[in-house]
C-alpha cells in the first residue's frame, strides 16, 4: 500500500463514477455514480492527508488531520446532494411517470 | 506486512468491482446492493490509512443512510430489472472517462510527492493519527519524541481540533447547507397544493 497505488484506485473508482454519471439513461443510477465520484475523491484526500506532508505540517502536528476534515466536508456535501437530489426524482416521476433522463425535457425550451 | 498487502489488494479488488456493478449491472436493486458493497470496502481503505473515525462516519453515513436511501428510491419508482439501460452517449462517455483515467494515473505516477517518510515525519504523524481516535495518552506522545506543543495539539483532539478551530467557518456554512436541503427536500418531496 503505497500513495501511488491509492491514487490509482481513487482514479479508477472516480473515472467508472463519471462514465456511469455520463452513460446511464435512469436518474437514480446516475445520483449512484456521482456517489462513486466522491468516494474517489475522499479517498484521495485521505490518502494525501496520510503520506504528503503540507508545509503547515512542520509548525502544527494537527495538520495532518487537514485531509480528513475535507473529507468530512464532502460526506455533508454529498448527504445534502442526495436528499435533494431523491425529492427530485420523485418530482420528477410524479409529473412524468418515469425517471429516465431523456424524457425529461420540461426545461429545455 | 503481506498481510496488509493482502488486505489492501482484496479491499481495492471489492470496490473497484462494486463500482463496475453499480455502473455494469442492470438490475437496478443489486445495483445499489453492488454501491454499498463499493462503500464498506472504501471504508476498509480508510482503516488501513488510520483514519477510523472517517471510516465509521462512511459506514453510518454512505451504507446506512445513503445506500439505504437509493433502495427505497429504487423501489418507490418503476423500472427495477430493466432499469440501468444505457443512453446515446455511452461511447464518447467510455472515451472521456478512460482520458481522464490515464491524465490522473499519469499525474499520480510522475509527480515528485514530498512524503511524511521523506520529511521524517512518519512516525509522529501515524502515531499522531492514531492516539487522536482514542483517549490519547500524554507519557506515550511525549516517549515517542513529540514535542510539548505537539502533544497538546494531538491531544486536544487532532481532527476536532482542525474542525471548530482553523475550519470553523466552513462548518458553520455546513450547518446552514444542511438546514437548506432538509427544507428544500422537504418542499419537492411534498408536492404541489398539498
Amino acid at each position: 500500500m503505497t500513495l501511488e497505488t491509492l491514487l490509482i484506485v481513487a482514479a479508477i473508482i472516480f473515472c467508472i463514477g463519471l462514465y456511469g454519471a455520463l452513460a446511464r439513461r435512469n436518474f437514480i443510477a446516475v445520483l449512484m455514480s456521482i456517489e462513486l465520484m466522491f468516494n474517489g475523491v475522499n479517498l484521495t484526500l485521505v490518502a494525501l492527508g496520510r503520506y504528503v506532508a503540507p508545509y503547515a505540517v512542520q509548525e502544527q502536528l494537527s495538520a495532518v488531520f487537514t485531509g480528513q476534515v475535507f473529507a468530512v466536508f464532502i460526506i455533508t456535501v454529498a448527504a445534502a446532494e442526495i436528499a435533494l437530489g431523491l425529492g427530485i426524482v420523485f418530482a420528477v416521476f410524479r409529473s412524468n411517470e418515469s425517471v429516465d433522463l431523456t424524457d425529461a425535457a420540461a426545461l429545455r425550451h | 506486512m503481506w498481510f496488509e498487502h493482502l488486505v489492501f489488494w482484496a479491499l481495492s479488488v471489492v470496490a473497484i468491482g462494486g463500482a463496475l456493478g453499480v455502473v455494469l449491472v442492470r438490475d437496478l436493486f443489486r445495483a445499489s446492493l453492488m454501491l454499498a458493497m463499493a462503500f464498506v470496502a472504501v471504508g476498509g481503505l480508510f482503516v488501513m490509512m488510520n483514519a477510523e473515525f472517517l471510516a465509521v462516519v462512511q459506514i453510518l453515513i454512505y451504507v446506512g443512510a445513503i445506500a439505504v436511501l437509493f433502495i427505497f428510491a429504487v423501489m418507490l419508482t418503476r423500472d427495477v430489472q430493466q432499469g440501468n439501460t444505457p443512453n446515446r452517449l455511452q461511447i464518447p462517455a467510455a472515451v472521456v472517462s478512460a482520458l481522464v483515467l490515464a491524465a490522473m494515473i499519469a499525474t499520480a505516477v510522475t509527480t515528485d510527492w514530498t512524503t511524511l517518510a521523506g520529511a521524517g515525519l512518519e512516525a509522529k504523524a501515524q502515531l499522531a493519527q492514531t492516539q487522536a481516535v482514542g483517549i490519547p495518552d500524554a507519557a506515550d506522545l511525549t516517549n515517542a519524541g513529540l514535542t510539548p506543543a505537539e502533544v497538546a495539539s494531538v491531544s486536544s483532539g487532532g481532527l476536532a481540533d482542525l474542525l471548530i478551530g482553523n475550519f470553523v467557518l466552513p462548518f458553520e456554512a455546513v450547518s446552514l447547507l444542511l438546514l437548506g436541503a432538509a427544507i428544500g427536500g422537504l418542499a419537492l418531496a411534498r408536492g404541489r397544493g398539498r
